[in-house]
């Protein structure tokens, strides 16, 4: 045993001293100043510089990313099965208490509530962490010159990380209530996902930016959240408001107002993917209808519009936070 | 000649609010306004920086230096005007700024490395250097809260210079680590000055801009005072300093402090001394033009006394201290114990130094009146003061005479070196 231990550390060992010394790190001849990229500082830069600038600094977001992630579970056993835990108890929580405290007749409940939460988890937060982002990393803002748009965006990318594992545990879900998902809709909730990054990314950025000024924003942000959140149809059905409004005659204006809300659509096509069932038949009660009864287009046009509303206010969110931008270090 | 750093008519206007209303009730109490006092901290700064150029950016706290750094820099953008930096840009402005306590070194060399432009393949690449130029092989896996301060500051550096950057900008981060790692960091600048890079450093401290600066900007107050070669620069730096009462005026309390503290002080009689020094003056070329001399120049000191008694044996010595009162020259008037003979009236004893090497600093002259027998007879503490200037590169103490001579390889045989004894 002991000799063949030995033999097998003396082979590497070997191995390591017929190795050469590493060359030295590739000089390649040094660019002559005329073919040197140059950078303009000035008060006022482009917004397509800028866009530019964020691109170039994608390893960086990773880097910002991964150390999130690595910070927020460090020296934790189970790490980041925390962040699948978090919502899997939740989930059994409301899971139990509406089905049979509250007796919902929505069958599966748990899985209306969590395709809707996935949505809306993100979305609630990303934005707190990202209002204060600038002012936490005030040490680097002050010292360092990267585009400050990482900072809020990184943000945006670990909630996406963390949707990504709520993803896992929504599909251990399915898989243990043999429940399938409706697959023709799965490209509308991937349109979604892609409507929500960029609409949470526009808010992140303007939020951080504001409260570099207004360090109110922080705390305004976790109270607005908290109202907001009974505005979209996570926890009741998007139906009831339907029915409502019906009654009232002043159906389609106050429809559009309900709907004006970007999350609502959102909200409404990762159920329509994952729930699927928009009409089930209740025993004693007869047929039910929980989701909208919207055709694949009118979803298509609705997370179209989304999109183009989250472009604009992403390009406006990063014009503003370019105009202040040039503060933040005195600011700090 | 390419331009590597052009910096065109930057000013930077902070404002100094009397108090900080960061929420949004104490904005709408004030009614939205919020007092606050505008402070330019730089004002229409143009400088061009040729490539390949070490530049020094000297001013006295408050100058606004930094915050020309940090405009080249890109952290903070200028109120008008614009920099257009040629090259990729690496700023140590703080040595292992956003450093994560609770990650790895090795984790914090990859998220430092890419804060400071490094692409993750650069990194792989230079990791090994980068923890061996940091000595730190044994703990690059431990978390860096455990590091010391030192540790700290030496990864902090390591990830900085590995950026081998075009241009690079340093704010008053050299004096890092033991003696030994200062070392290295100076050779690592230098590397990086024959390598070619521009370097734009910014430091109140002369003589490190001397020693490695080609070109001085001088800031006063937010204002460019002139760009020129070191030793020119820093003249008229310290020439600002005298104007603005910055480098006169020694305190006084702590003075009598030290006297106090002193030993043997010198006991002079009370009764009418024999031999009274009236005045100590300096005299040098173009003195009713400029304060200070140059490094080299010749520099007379006259003392004027009256004798009341006719004395057998008088010395006179003279004192030359530095700022910090430590003794820089003393001397007396003549080799012979004895002294010369002195009548009774007035006389002035003059100390002609033909070539004054002291380099930069304010010097304060101290002259006695001894007797033959060593007593002291009078004594002027100080006497007056003089400023020299160093228009050269030299540092230290003194500028002693020299020169090099180099044989090129080729030029013949070699001149025997000098059996070296040890």
């Amino acid at each position: 045993m002991a000799m063949a231990s030995e033999a097998g550390v003396s082979a590497p060992a070997d191995a390591r001293l017929g190795e050469l010394p590493p060359a030295p790190s590739g000089d390649s001849p040094r660019p002559t100043s005329r073919d040197l990229p140059y950078r303009v500082v000035s008060s006022k830069v482009r917004l397509t510089v800028r866009v530019r600038e964020i691109w170039e600094s994608r390893e960086l977001f990773v880097f910002l990313v991964r150390k999130e992630l690595k910070v927020k579970y460090k020296s934790s056993v189970l790490g980041l099965l925390w962040s699948m835990l978090n919502p899997a108890v939740v989930l059994m929580v409301y899971y139990v208490v509406f089905k049979y405290v509250l007796k919902n007749p929505t069958p599966d409940f748990a899985l209306y509530l969590f395709s809707g939460l996935l949505v809306w988890n993100l979305f609630s937060t990303v934005l707190p962490g990202s209002s204060s982002t600038i002012v936490a990393n005030a040490g680097i803002v002050k010292k360092v010159a990267f585009p400050r748009e990482i900072l809020p965006l990184s943000q945006v990318g670990t909630g996406v990380v963390f949707l990504f594992f709520q993803m896992i545990v929504m599909a251990l879900f399915l898989l243990g209530f043999q429940y399938s998902p409706d697959w023709a809709y799965m490209p509308i909730a991937l349109f979604a996902l892609v409507d929500l990054v960029v609409l949470t990314a526009a808010f992140a950025i303007f939020l951080s930016a504001v409260n570099v000024y207004y360090r109110d924003v922080e705390h305004l942000v976790a109270v607005l959240l908290q109202a907001w959140f009974w505005g979209i149809p996570v926890v009741y059905n998007y139906n009831l408001v339907y029915n409502e409004l019906v009654k009232l005659h002043a159906f389609h204006w106050l429809m559009d107002i309900y709907l004006i809300d970007p999350i609502t659509p959102l909200v409404l096509a990762f159920q329509r993917a994952f729930y699927g069932h928009v009409v089930v038949s209740v025993p004693h009660q007869g047929r039910y209808q929980v989701l909208a009864g919207y055709s694949a287009g009118f979803y298509v046009e609705m997370l179209a519009g989304v999109l183009v509303a989250g472009v604009l206010l992403l390009l406006g969110a990063m014009r503003v936070f370019g105009r202040i931008e040039g503060n933040f270090a005195e600011e700090l | 000649m390419t331009v590597a750093i052009d910096v065109q008519g930057v000013s930077k206007r902070f404002r100094l609010y009397h108090q900080k209303y960061t929420s949004l009730k104490e904005r709408v109490v004030h009614g939205g306004h919020v007092p606050f006092e505008e402070f330019w901290a730089l004002e229409d700064v143009s400088a061009e920086i040729t490539a390949g150029q070490t530049v020094g950016i000297l001013g006295r706290n408050g100058s606004g230096k930094s915050t020309l750094l940090k405009c080249i820099a890109g952290i903070l953008q200028p109120t008008g005007g614009q920099v257009v930096v040629r090259g990729q840009l690496a700023a140590m402005l703080e040595l292992g700024a956003g450093f994560q306590p609770e990650l790895s070194g090795r984790d914090n060399i990859y998220l430092n490395g890419s804060l400071l432009g490094l692409s993750t393949k650069e990194i792989d690449r230079r990791f090994d250097e980068i923890v061996a130029f940091a000595e730190l092989e044994q703990f690059i896996d431990n978390q860096v809260k455990y590091y010391s301060s030192g540790m700290y500051v030496r990864l902090g550096f390591s990830v900085a210079v590995s950026v081998e950057p075009d241009v690079l900008l340093v704010d008053e981060v050299l004096a890092v680590g033991d003696e030994r790692f200062q070392q290295k960091c100076m050779d690592r600048i230098q590397q990086f000055q024959r390598d070619g890079r521009t370097i734009v450093v910014v430091s109140h401290s002369p003589d490190l801009m001397r020693d490695i600066c080609d070109t001085v900007l001088v800031l006063d107050r937010g204002r460019k005072v002139t760009m020129a070669p070191a030793g020119e620069a820093i003249r008229i730096f310290r020439e600002r300093l005298i104007e603005s009462g910055f480098a006169t005026a020694p305190a006084a309390p702590a003075d009598e402090a030290e006297q106090v503290e002193g030993a043997a002080p010198v006991e002079i009689t009370t009764r009418r001394r024999v031999v009274e020094l009236l005045s100590a003056s300096a005299s040098y070329a173009r003195q009713d033009e400029r304060n200070y001399i140059e490094t080299g120049e010749p520099i007379d000191f006259r003392v004027d006394f009256d004798v009341s008694t006719p004395v057998s044996g008088v010395q006179f010595k003279i004192t030359l201290l530095n700022e910090r009162g430590g003794i820089v020259f003393s001397s007396t008037s003549s080799g012979a114990a004895s002294g010369m003979p002195l009548d009774v009236g007035r006389g002035c004893a003059t100390f002609i130094f033909d070539s004054m090497v002291l380099l930069d600093g304010r010097f304060s002259v101290t002259v006695e009146a001894r007797d033959s027998g060593g007593v002291v007879l009078d004594i002027l503490d100080p006497g007056c003061d003089f400023e020299v200037m160093n228009p050269g590169r030299a540092v230290g103490i003194v500028g002693l005479p020299m020169r090099v001579e180099v044989l090129p390889p080729g030029s013949g045989e070699l001149p025997r070196a000098a059996a070296t004894a040890r």
